[in-house]
């Protein structure tokens, strides 16, 4: 049976991985420095994650390339998939992830700008590793708009239509990250996960709001989540991947052991 | 021949952590650009990520087909396709239209339909692999494995005497294959962790 993923992402900033509450703005010293992007992932490699997400939260020049070198030395040691995210703007920057090392790349505010990207993408190196992280906020009653740049600009689109075109474009997975959770440890937001998941016939990843271990359950129980991405409570130890895991395996989710 | 695994590069996919796989189990590997550098190394390997067609159209104009035929077919040489680079065995692929494969193994590459629609697609994650055949990359592992996978396409084929394993999502599906010399996966060992490099050390055991 295909086992439910838990998935800790490292934002990276100027080669560090940095956490804020909120989409905190790397700009307005709003982030803490969490450690070394590798050493991390080499830790959570060990305790059992299924995935590693990285992102690129300067999404600058710069800082894409700083990226290529992060994931060359992550995947020259942590025989795990590996995705990649922040600032690809073209087929040509996915490639380039790709080769260093990523199996998926993350795809927000450029497909919001050319959505052609998510079906160049994935007629170029398949659905499969075409993620579409949707960044969404709930601005009214059962309605979401999506947002770019780090919860800065919203956009006309409502978070399930937007959802529902990447998968028609070709997006194989969504994540969907929930900015008023995000870094607020009160659990995910799983209204909106609930909702996309019985929209699309893609995997959903539920990101935003992991504070405790119920959290992860109620993703997958209620939010219908096909895996649960957090940050905070990895890097400051609050939880470790195992935990999550065990914490799962009781409830009776299937986890890979 | 010094060079334990050759990696083909014809531009669709992680090379990289192929290479890294078979480097941390002390083999020695060289990226091969050129059909022409076949020749140098003991064992292949076929990776890819990508779709079908582009991954065919990409070996015939690099002019691969020959040269892999001369020295897998014919020559006997130790091959290992992961994932797009088992499904390219077949004869025929249906991603983003109709497509010839290298027909080394009979069959059909198909979108996987799952019986119950809610089981969702892509097959992306961890999945229990039952080992039918123990052998070949299987040699002395469980017969039930968990590897990861990320496809939405499976190989299909007639002939279920290849078949080293099976998994299943939505529909049982071919998870491995060998005939003779040529060995595949349509998991990614080399993202499998302790399994997965498990499977590349076989395969670095495997002699022509």
């Amino acid at each position: 049976m295909l086992a439910k993923r838990v998935i800790p992402c490292l934002d990276v900033h100027a080669g560090q991985v940095t956490r804020g509450l909120q989409f905190g703005r790397a700009e307005a010293s709003g982030l803490r420095n969490v450690g070394d992007p590798v050493e991390l992932a080499l830790r959570y490699n060990e305790q059992g994650a299924d995935e590693m997400v990285f992102f690129d939260i300067t999404a600058s020049a710069e800082g894409r390339k700083s990226m290529v070198d992060v994931i060359e030395r992550a995947a020259d040691q942590c025989f795990m998939p590996l995705t990649v995210g922040g600032g690809l703007r073209t087929v040509d920057d996915i490639r380039t992830m790709l080769r260093a090392g990523a199996d998926k790349v993350s795809l927000n505010s450029s497909a919001l700008a050319t959505p052609d990207l998510i079906r160049a993408g994935a007629e170029a190196f398949g659905s499969q590793c075409i993620v579409v992280s949707i960044d969404a906020k709930r601005t009214a009653p059962n309605h979401w708009t999506v947002f770019t740049h780090g919860g800065r600009k919203a956009t006309d689109w409502e978070a399930r239509d937007w959802a529902q075109k990447a998968v028609e474009l070709g997006a194989g997975e969504i994540v969907l990250n929930s900015i008023d959770s995000d870094g607020m440890k009160g659990g995910y937001d799983n209204d909106i996960n609930r909702a996309i998941s019985e929209l699309v016939s893609v995997p959903l990843v539920a990101s935003g709001g992991a504070g405790k271990l119920e959290h992860f359950a109620e993703a997958v129980e209620i939010g219908h989540a096909d895996a649960v991405l957090a940050a905070s409570v990895f890097h400051f130890g609050t939880f470790t991947i195992s935990q999550v895991k065990d914490y799962l395996s009781e409830r009776g989710i299937c986890v890979r052991r | 021949m010094a060079i334990d695994i050759g990696i083909i590069d014809y531009g669709m996919g992680n090379l990289r952590s192929v290479a890294n796989g078979f480097e941390s189990l002390g083999g020695k590997t060289l990226i091969l650009t050129s059909p022409a550098q076949l020749s140098e190394v003991e064992r292949v390997v076929l990776p890819g990520v990508g779709a079908f067609g582009d991954g065919m159209k990409n070996l015939s104009e690099r002019g691969w087909v020959e040269k892999l035929e001369e020295q897998v077919v014919q020559g006997g040489k130790p091959f290992l396709g992961l994932c797009l680079g088992m499904q390219l065995l077949a004869t025929t692929g249906t991603e983003y239209g109709h497509h010839q494969g290298l027909n080394w193994i009979p069959g059909k590459v198909d979108r996987i339909v799952p019986r119950d629609p809610s089981i969702r697609i892509p097959h992306i994650g961890w999945n229990d692999v039952d080992v039918v055949r123990p052998e070949g990359l299987f040699a002395g592992q469980p017969k039930l494995m968990t590897f990861y996978f990320v496809h939405s396409y499976a190989f299909q084929t007639d002939s279920s005497d290849v078949v080293t394993s099976y998994c299943d999502h939505g529909m049982k599906f071919v998870a491995s294959v060998q005939y003779g010399n040529i060995h595949a996966t349509q998991f990614h060992p080399e993202k499998s962790q302790k399994h997965g490099l498990a499977l590349l050390k076989n395969f670095l055991a495997i002699k022509a």
